[in-house]
């Protein structure tokens, strides 16, 4: 009891010799300045992808100073914490300690689900928000976690969407499904299988390798006796390589499609041109296909294009600073709310949250190969498809539309 | 679906489990002879493999934009592979193996894990530990016959390995060197009494399995268009699985067992779904190369072609 009684005293003490001292005019443009962190693996085999989250971050932080933000009443300075996590969960974790011991506001991160999944746990208990451009593992936001979000889409939505794409413009009547034993790979063939069922599509008995498979030749030999239309593989492009070019040389004619595991440009390598005229699907959509206000921005502030996942990062920035913005406070306890239930017109297109803080109709893109280049065709958003030009017509349309709404407010 | 259809199905597996028999009875030989001339299992044979397929990969990519033909870069590409992997082998058997030439069985069965572990991580730290895109600079022609489909790589794995094995088999029951060999595997100690230098038969044996090692490396890289620097180890243990079965210390016994086990493997994953109304799937296809071995060392416990002989069984 004493000593708290002292601490009230002290405080009442300084707070007098401050105010006292000060005269009324220079207290009057106080300055407000938020924190907000930044985590990706800055080192390693995918530091390229990690400074680019960075940038997309830091972007929005730059943003939001030059439009001189006020709140609080306060003249309001954004900072960002980038830190590297490695692409370690250890290190992820000790990173997300140190943003917590720093009182950031609100943090932007991590990059990969392997690390964001247990970080999370450390800024949820410290009532920090969190928003992740990249982690796309359903399991970050299944697990009740309070002010956990993510902009950009979940595995689980990617197997129903290049189903439905398959069906839509393969028409296929027999599907072969593949998978490589793999809890991601079996989980996708699993949802592409229920998928394809239920468009009455007629689904052969599921086919496994493993992760190490590289001689597909006798399950795609008794595949080929079945005919069918087209081959959906769960798994890897190192296994996913090999599996095609050896359909290819036994002469199946079918579509073979992938999901994001073996949606990169390594596929062109180990397939060689079997690969021409593959599916994949990623979640999220292409960094090109965001904003031009955006890609202008991004290119010159930083001098080259986006890479990757830029477009969800400077989204999830800008979301944090507009729920302050909003909430007008940079309290977590105030703007998390605001930030659950916001609409935002982001880089990436529109965006709110569920209840789980997953985004609502996250897109997903099916890219094909040609020439061994990955080359987007088609987005598929809450279940309906748009063709890539179409949506970028679309979302050109829509920022036009923005800033001219802007222009009449001012 | 009628019996042309399923026959031509049939055919494809054969064919595909002839190519895949092919590679594992090169890589059986190793294991064999070794084993034929000092009862040492060599668990490091498989890494010979993997490091045959890295160098030829290393090779390939350095020659490719040098516009030399496609057939000279590969057969460059095997011609570094091979000196590499006969020097390995040597270098093992010198360094790992010959210092416990009167050691009890287990030491240098263990040392052989050893070796085979500090290869795989060598590799690892040379051509790192994401999986190669093996360069695909001949482009593959497929024939077409009775409904099945070979490819130009298929044709070339078949012929290579039959004229090898040829050539190895023409090498131990026709030359004196051969007969050195074989006297040596028969009795080393009265093998030394008649002026054979057991020694440099024992290294010489290693090496030759290193080059057949050498070349399966490229042809297997090849085929499937992929090189990791932990692909010799299932490999490796297939091949070892075909030396067993076919008689273990047995030339004839390993080629035998390798094409029998590759045979086995394609139409198990081929046909066993349909036989076990899809209880057992394709995902068992690594399993059957096991479960034939235990059979066999069941019910033949020498193996195939192998002799009975007290002593080693």
């Amino acid at each position: 009891m004493i000593r708290s009684h002292f601490g009230v005293i002290a405080i009442a003490a300084l707070a007098c010799v401050g105010g006292c001292s000060d005269d009324r005019k220079a207290q009057a443009p106080a300055r407000l300045t938020i924190s907000i962190g930044s985590v990706a693996p800055l080192t390693g085999g995918i530091a390229h992808l990690g400074k680019d989250n960075e940038n997309g971050a830091r972007l929005a932080v730059e943003e939001a100073n030059a439009a001189k933000i006020r709140i609080d009443g306060k003249e309001t300075a954004f900072e960002l914490l980038a830190e590297d996590d490695q692409e370690d969960a250890k290190v992820g974790n000790t990173v997300a300690q140190k943003l917590v011991d720093a009182k950031v506001a609100g943090v932007v991160g991590h990059l990969n689900s392997g690390t964001t999944i247990p970080a999370s746990n450390v800024y949820s208990g410290a009532n920090i928000p969190m928003i992740t451009g990249s982690a796309t593992n359903p399991e970050l936001t299944e697990r009740g976690l309070k002010g956990v979000f993510r902009v950009v889409g979940r595995d689980d939505q990617q197997g129903p969407a290049v189903a439905n794409y398959l069906v839509a413009n393969t028409k296929p009547k027999v599907v072969a499904v593949i998978d490589d034993a793999t809890a991601y790979g079996k989980g996708l063939a699993n949802e592409v299988e229920k998928t394809l069922k239920a468009a009455g599509v007629n689904v052969l008995a599921r086919e496994q390798g493993t992760n190490k498979t590289v001689d597909w030749k006798a399950v795609l030999t008794k595949l080929k006796g079945r005919g069918p239309d087209a081959v959906f593989y769960g798994g890897m492009d190192s296994t996913a390589g090999p599996l095609l070019k050896q359909g290819k040389e036994l002469g199946i004619k079918a579509v073979f499609s992938f999901g994001d595991g073996a949606c990169t440009d390594k596929m062109g390598e180990f397939a060689g041109s079997a690969a021409d005229g593959l599916l994949c699907s990623q979640a999220g959509i292409p960094p090109q296909a965001a904003s031009k206000k955006f890609l202008d921005a991004y290119k010159k502030r930083f001098n080259i294009d986006p890479i990757l996942y830029a477009p969800f990062t400077y989204d999830a920035a800008n979301l944090l600073i507009e729920a302050m913005k909003q909430a007008n406070s940079a309290d977590p306890a105030k703007y998390l709310p605001v930030l659950q239930k916001i609409d935002f017109a982001g880089a990436t297109g529109r965006i709110s949250f569920d209840e789980k803080g997953d985004r609502k109709d996250a897109e997903m893109t099916i890219f094909t190969m040609k020439g061994g280049k990955l080359l987007p065709i088609a987005i598929i958003k809450g279940g309906k498809t748009v063709s890539y030009e179409d949506f970028v017509a679309q979302a050109a349309a829509a920022t036009a539309a923005q800033t001219s709404g802007d222009a009449a407010k001012k | 679906m009628g019996l042309a259809q399923g026959m031509d199905i049939f055919i494809q597996q054969v064919i595909n489990g002839l190519t895949l028999g092919a590679v594992y009875a090169m890589v059986a030989l190793g294991y064999t002879m070794v084993y034929g001339i000092i009862q040492l299992i060599n668990f490091a044979h498989g890494e010979v493999v993997m490091v045959g397929a890295m160098v030829a990969f290393s090779v390939i990519g350095a020659l490719a934009p040098s516009g030399l033909p496609p057939l000279a870069i590969v057969l460059v590409a095997g011609g570094c592979a091979i000196p590499v992997c006969m020097l390995i082998g040597y270098a093992m058997e010198r360094l790992a193996y010959r210092p416990l030439r009167g050691a009890p069985r287990l030491a240098p069965l263990i040392t052989a894990i050893g070796v085979s572990i500090i290869l795989q991580h060598l590799a690892m730290m040379i051509w790192s530990r994401n999986p190669l895109a093996f360069p695909q600079i001949i482009k593959v022609e497929s024939y077409h016959f009775a409904g099945a489909t070979i490819t130009s790589v298929q044709i070339a794995i078949l012929s290579i390995s039959l004229a090898m094995m040829a050539g190895l088999a023409a090498l131990v029951y026709r030359t004196r060197l051969g007969t050195a060999m074989r006297a040596t595997a028969h009795n080393p100690q009265v093998a030394g009494l008649m002026g054979i230098d057991a020694n440099r038969i024992i290294a010489l044996t290693f090496v030759i399995g290193a080059a057949l090692a050498a070349v399966a490396g490229v042809m297997v890289a090849s085929y499937y268009g992929i090189a990791h620097y932990a692909m010799g180890s299932q490999l490796g243990l297939k091949a070892f699985c075909a030396a067993v079965l076919g008689g273990i210390g047995n030339i004839p016994g390993a080629m035998l067992g390798g094409v029998l086990l590759g045979v086995v493997e394609a139409l198990g994953a081929g046909y066993i779904g349909d036989l076990t109304g899809n209880v057992f799937g394709s995902n068992y296809q690594d399993v059957f190369a096991f479960i034939v071995l235990i059979a066999v060392l069941v019910l033949r416990p020498s193996g195939l072609l192998g002799e009975r002989v007290g002593d080693r069984a």
